[in-house]
C-alpha cells in the first residue's frame, strides 16, 4: 500500500483505451500480453527497490499488478484477486486459508531467479540496516520479498482510502478495465469518514453508463440495484441473495473454446464482485462465501465435462447455503433456547433475523417470555422485527434507542445479532450495538451475541473508524408538519450529516457467542477460526 | 455391577484415601465398571456408562464427578472410533484408561509446582474452604523454605475451613481462621488470594463453595491478585451467565436434592465467580488466563 501514485506504463495506456474504444471485452489475447507486460515492469520495479529507497520517483507499473485487492474495504479474503498468475491452478488442499492459486508453471523459472533476487535483497537489507538502524523496511518492502518467497503469504484487506487520489486513481482504472463505471461520491463527508465511501440512493451505478451484459450478467445487476436501494438487507439476506444470484450465473455459463471451466469461471466472477462492491460494499459474509465459491470452482478437475461441473457446483452452493446458515440457525436456536428460562425479558436490537429465529422457536417450546424491541433511526429496522414477534403472539414493547437507560432495568437478558466476528473478540454490528452493550453491562444484564460460524472474519479492528460503511446522509432528513429542516443541508458548508451503519463491540461487553459449534466467550474466535481452517 | 455396588465401590474409593479428588475416584469407578460390563456393542457399552455417569452424579452432586465422567465418555468414544473388535476396543479403553488415570493423579503436584514460585517469601495468602490442591501448593511452598502466613475463611455451613486451619498446623504453617463476613476487613492486609475450584467452566469462571464469589469482588476492589488452582479433569462444558444460571444439581447436596421438594428453602453450597474476577488459572496445562479456558476447551471437545 505504500507505493501508491505511478503514473501508467505507456503501453498500458493504449491498450485499455483501445479497449475502451472498442467497447468491447478485451480479448484473451490482449489479457495475456497486458499481464507479461505488467510482470515484467514488476520485476523491473523490484529491483529498482532494491538499489534506492525512493519508490515514487521510478517509472513504475500501476500497484494494480501486486496481488491486487481493490483499494476497497473488502473483508473478502485475500485470495479474492491473483492477478499475475496468469492462470489459477487448483489449489493444493495444505493451504487452506487461501483458494488463491499457486503461481502458474510460467512462474516457475521465474521463481527461482526470484529465490536468488530474494538472498540478495536480504543481504542488502541487513547491511542497509547496519547502516541506518530504525529506518527503511517499510511495509511494502518487506512486503514484496515475503510474497515471492512464500506464494502463499495471507493478503490482508487494504482499506478503503477515499481521501488518497492515487489511490482513487488505481481503483478507477482497475474499474475501467473491467469495465464497470466508477459511482461517485455525494455530499459533504464529515472529516473522521472522509476515508470511506458515501454514495446516494437516487444515482444508482446503473444511471450512469449502459453495462453491456457480456461484461455483467443481468442477474448481478439487478442484485446491485437491490444492494444499492436497500431492497436486500441483513448479512444473511444479502449472501443467501448473491449465492443465488451466482447460481444463477453458473447455469448461463458456457465454457468459452481453449479454455478451462476452472479457470475461466473464476476470472469471470471478478468483474461481477467489483460491480457488487461499488453497489455497497461487501459484507464478511458475502466475502466468505465467495471466497468458498472460487475454492470450489477450482478445485474442479479439468477432466470434469462442462454439464456435471455446473450440477456439481450448483449442489454446492446449495449445500452451503442449508449448511451454513439454516441448519447453522438450528443449531444455534438449540444453545440458545438453554440460556433462555421462563420468566425472562428479553432485550432485542433492530431486525436479525437469527435473533428472530430464535425467539419464535423459543416460544414454539413454550418458554414464557417477554421482548422489548429497540429501534433506531433512520432506518428503523426494529419495526420489521416487531411486527415479526407479534404475529407469532410474542408478547413486546417497543422503545427508542434513547429510552434505553430507562428500560434496562426490567431487562434479564440481551439478544444481539451480528454483522461480523472479528479476528480478535470485536463484534460488528449494526450501528447502536455497541451502546446496548456498554449500557448492559454497566446494570449488570448478560449479552449475548448469536453469530453463525461463516460470519466469522480474519480482520482485525478495534474502532469503528477505520472500516465502516457510509450510508445516504439524506435519510437523515426528516419531514414533520410539512417542513423538512435540513432540506438544504448542503448549501450549509459547515455542516455534515453522518449516516454510519455498522459500529465494532469489544469482547469485554459480551458475555457469551452463541455459534453453531457452541457457546464460546468472545475471545475464543481465533481459536473457532484456527479450527474450522485446519477441517477445511 | 448394578448400582448399589457402583456407589458403594465409589465411596470406598474416597474413604481409603482422602487425598483422591472425587472425579478421579469417579473415573476409577467408571473404568471398574468397563472392566465388568458385558454388553455386546459399542453403543451398548456407552448407554451402561451414561447411565453409571448419572448414577455417580445422584451419589455425590459435586461439580467435578460430572466433569471427570464427562472427560471419560469423550475418552471413550474417540477409541472407539479406532478399532472395529469389540474385546479389542475394551482392552485399549482400560489400558488407556489406567494409563489416564495415572497421568492424572500426578496433575496436582504439576499444579502445586506451577504455583508455588507465585508465593514471595513474607506474604500473606487468603484462602477459603479446604482445597486440597491449595494445601499440596502451600506445602511444596514451606518446602521451598517460603516463610509465609495464610489466613482461612471458616465456611459455614460446615466450618471446612477449620480443617484446612489444622493440617496447615501440621505444617508447621502460620494460621489464623477468619469468619466469613471478615473477608473485606482483613482485604488490605493480604498479598494475594489463592482458591481452589470445584469446576471450571468454559467462559473461564469456577464454580467453588459459597462465599468464593465475594471473595473474589472484594479482592478486585482492593487490587489484590486472585488466583484459583485446578486440576485439568475439572473443566466442565457448562457456560452460566450469573448466579441464576447454574444447574440446581450442583448447588446442593445429594442428599438434599433427593430428600427435599422445595429447593427455594435450601442453601446453596456453591457459588459461580465470572472470569472478570481472576486473575490466573493454575492447572496442569500450565497457567492460564480465564480466557484461554475456552481456547483448551475447544481443543479438547471439538
Amino acid at each position: 500500500m505504500a507505493d501508491c501514485g505511478e503514473p501508467d506504463g505507456p503501453g498500458n495506456k493504449d491498450d485499455i483505451a483501445r479497449s475502451k474504444n472498442e467497447g468491447k471485452e478485451l480479448t484473451k489475447e490482449e489479457k495475456q500480453r497486458l499481464r507479461k507486460q505488467k510482470k515484467q515492469q514488476k520485476k523491473h520495479k523490484e529491483r529498482k527497490n532494491e538499489k534506492g529507497p525512493s519508490e515514487t520517483e521510478k517509472d513504475e507499473t500501476p500497484v494494480s499488478l501486486l496481488p491486487p485487492p481493490p483499494p476497497v474495504a473488502t473483508q473478502k479474503a485475500p485470495s479474492a484477486l491473483p492477478a499475475p498468475a496468469s492462470a489459477p491452478i487448483p489449489v493444493p488442499a495444505s493451504a487452506p486459508f487461501h483458494s488463491s492459486p499457486a503461481p502458474s508453471p510460467a512462474d516457475k523459472p521465474a521463481k527461482s531467479k526470484a529465490e536468488l533476487k530474494a538472498e540478495r535483497r536480504a543481504r542488502q537489507e541487513t547491511d542497509r540496516a547496519a547502516k541506518q538502524p530504525g529506518s527503511s523496511s517499510s511495509g511494502i518492502k518487506t512486503k514484496v520479498p515475503l510474497s515471492e518467497l512464500n506464494p502463499v503469504v495471507k493478503r490482508l484487506p487494504e482499506h478503503v482510502q477515499v481521501d488518497d487520489p492515487a489511490v482513487v486513481k488505481r481503483l478507477a482504472k482497475k474499474l475501467e478495465r473491467q469495465q464497470i463505471p466508477l459511482r461517485s461520491d455525494y455530499g459533504y463527508k464529515v472529516s473522521l469518514f472522509s476515508h470511506l465511501h458515501q454514495y446516494s440512493r437516487k444515482a444508482p451505478l446503473t444511471q450512469l453508463l449502459s453495462i453491456p451484459s457480456t461484461v455483467i450478467h443481468p442477474s448481478i445487476v439487478r442484485l446491485g440495484l437491490q444492494y444499492s436501494q436497500g431492497i436486500v438487507a441483513g448479512s444473511n439476506a444479502r449472501s443467501v441473495a448473491l449465492l443465488h444470484a451466482f447460481k444463477q450465473v453458473i447455469r448461463d455459463y458456457t465454457t468459452p473454446p481453449n479454455e478451462e471451466l476452472s479457470r475461466d469461471l473464476v476470472n469471470k466472477l471478478k468483474p461481477y464482485i467489483s460491480f457488487l462492491n461499488q453497489c455497497r460494499p461487501l459484507s464478511a459474509s458475502m466475502g466468505n462465501a465467495i471466497k468458498y465459491i472460487k475454492k470450489e470452482i477450482s478445485n474442479i478437475p479439468s477432466q470434469c465435462k462442462e454439464e456435471e461441473a455446473k450440477t456439481k457446483l450448483l449442489k454446492c452452493i446449495d449445500r452451503y447455503i442449508e449448511e451454513k446458515i439454516v441448519l447453522a440457525a438450528k443449531a444455534i436456536s438449540k444453545y440458545a433456547i438453554e440460556k433462555i428460562s421462563d420468566g425472562d425479558v428479553i432485550l432485542v436490537y433492530g431486525c436479525s433475523s437469527l435473533v428472530n429465529h430464535i425467539l419464535c422457536e423459543a416460544f414454539e417450546k413454550s418458554r414464557k417470555f417477554r421482548v422489548i424491541v429497540v429501534d433506531s433511526r433512520p432506518r428503523l429496522e426494529g419495526r420489521e422485527a416487531l411486527r415479526r414477534l407479534v404475529q407469532r403472539g410474542i408478547s413486546c414493547t417497543y422503545v427508542l434507542i434513547s429510552a434505553l437507560s430507562y428500560i434496562l432495568p426490567e431487562v434479564s437478558k440481551v439478544f444481539l445479532g451480528a454483522h461480523a466476528l472479528l479476528a480478535n473478540g470485536y463484534v460488528m454490528s449494526r450501528v447502536g450495538t455497541s451502546q446496548i452493550a456498554l449500557v448492559a453491562r454497566t446494570f449488570n444484564v448478560p449479552v449475548l451475541v448469536c453469530c453463525e460460524t461463516y460470519k466469522f472474519c480474519e480482520r482485525v479492528q478495534t474502532d469503528s473508524f477505520v472500516s465502516n460503511e457510509l450510508d445516504d446522509p439524506d435519510d437523515l432528513m426528516v419531514t414533520r408538519k410539512g417542513k423538512t429542516q435540513l432540506e438544504n443541508w448542503q448549501d450549509v458548508s459547515s455542516l455534515g450529516l453522518l449516516n454510519l451503519v455498522y459500529d465494532v463491540t469489544p469482547p469485554d461487553f459480551v458475555d457469551l457467542v452463541i455459534t453453531d459449534l457452541g457457546m464460546i466467550p468472545c475471545t475464543s474466535v481465533p481459536v473457532v477460526l484456527r479450527v474450522k481452517n485446519l477441517d477445511q | 455391577m448394578d448400582k448399589d455396588e457402583l456407589v458403594e465401590y465409589f465411596r470406598t474409593q474416597v474413604r481409603q484415601d482422602p487425598e483422591v479428588p472425587s472425579a478421579v475416584a469417579a473415573i476409577r469407578t467408571l473404568l471398574e465398571f468397563l472392566k465388568r460390563d458385558q454388553s455386546e456393542t459399542i453403543l451398548g457399552l456407552r448407554e451402561n456408562l451414561t447411565q453409571t455417569i448419572r448414577r455417580l452424579e445422584e451419589a455425590d452432586s459435586s461439580v467435578a464427578v460430572s466433569s471427570g465422567g464427562e472427560l471419560f465418555l469423550r475418552f471413550i468414544s474417540l477409541t472407539s472410533l479406532e478399532h472395529r473388535d469389540l474385546s479389542q476396543c475394551k482392552k485399549v479403553m482400560v489400558e488407556r484408561g489406567e494409563l489416564f488415570l495415572k497421568k492424572i493423579s500426578l496433575s496436582r503436584s504439576k499444579v502445586a509446582k506451577l504455583c508455588h514460585t507465585f508465593i514471595k517469601d513474607g506474604a500473606k495468602i487468603l484462602t477459603h474452604s479446604s482445597s486440597r490442591v491449595v494445601l499440596k501448593v502451600l506445602e511444596s511452598a514451606a518446602a521451598d523454605k517460603k516463610r509465609f502466613t495464610v489466613y482461612v475463611t471458616e465456611s459455614q455451613p460446615d466450618s471446612a475451613g477449620r480443617q484446612m486451619a489444622d493440617k496447615l498446623q501440621n505444617l508447621n504453617i502460620p494460621v489464623t481462621v477468619v469468619l466469613d463476613a471478615a473477608v473485606g476487613y482483613i482485604m488490605e492486609k493480604v498479598d494475594l488470594v489463592i482458591v481452589g475450584a470445584e469446576g471450571v467452566v468454559e467462559s473461564g469462571g469456577i464454580i467453588n463453595k459459597i462465599g468464593t464469589y465475594q471473595l473474589a469482588v472484594c479482592s478486585k476492589a482492593h487490587n489484590k491478585p486472585f488466583y484459583v488452582v485446578a486440576e485439568s479433569f475439572k473443566f466442565v462444558r457448562l457456560y452460566p451467565l450469573n448466579q441464576q444460571d447454574v444447574p440446581e444439581r450442583f448447588k446442593y447436596k445429594a442428599d438434599t436434592l433427593k430428600a427435599v421438594e422445595d429447593l427455594a428453602e435450601e442453601h446453596p453450597m456453591i457459588d459461580y465467580t465470572p472470569p472478570s474476577l481472576i486473575t490466573l488459572i493454575f492447572t496442569d496445562l500450565g497457567v492460564l488466563t480465564p480466557s484461554a479456558v475456552s481456547d483448551e476447551l475447544i481443543k479438547l471437545y471439538l
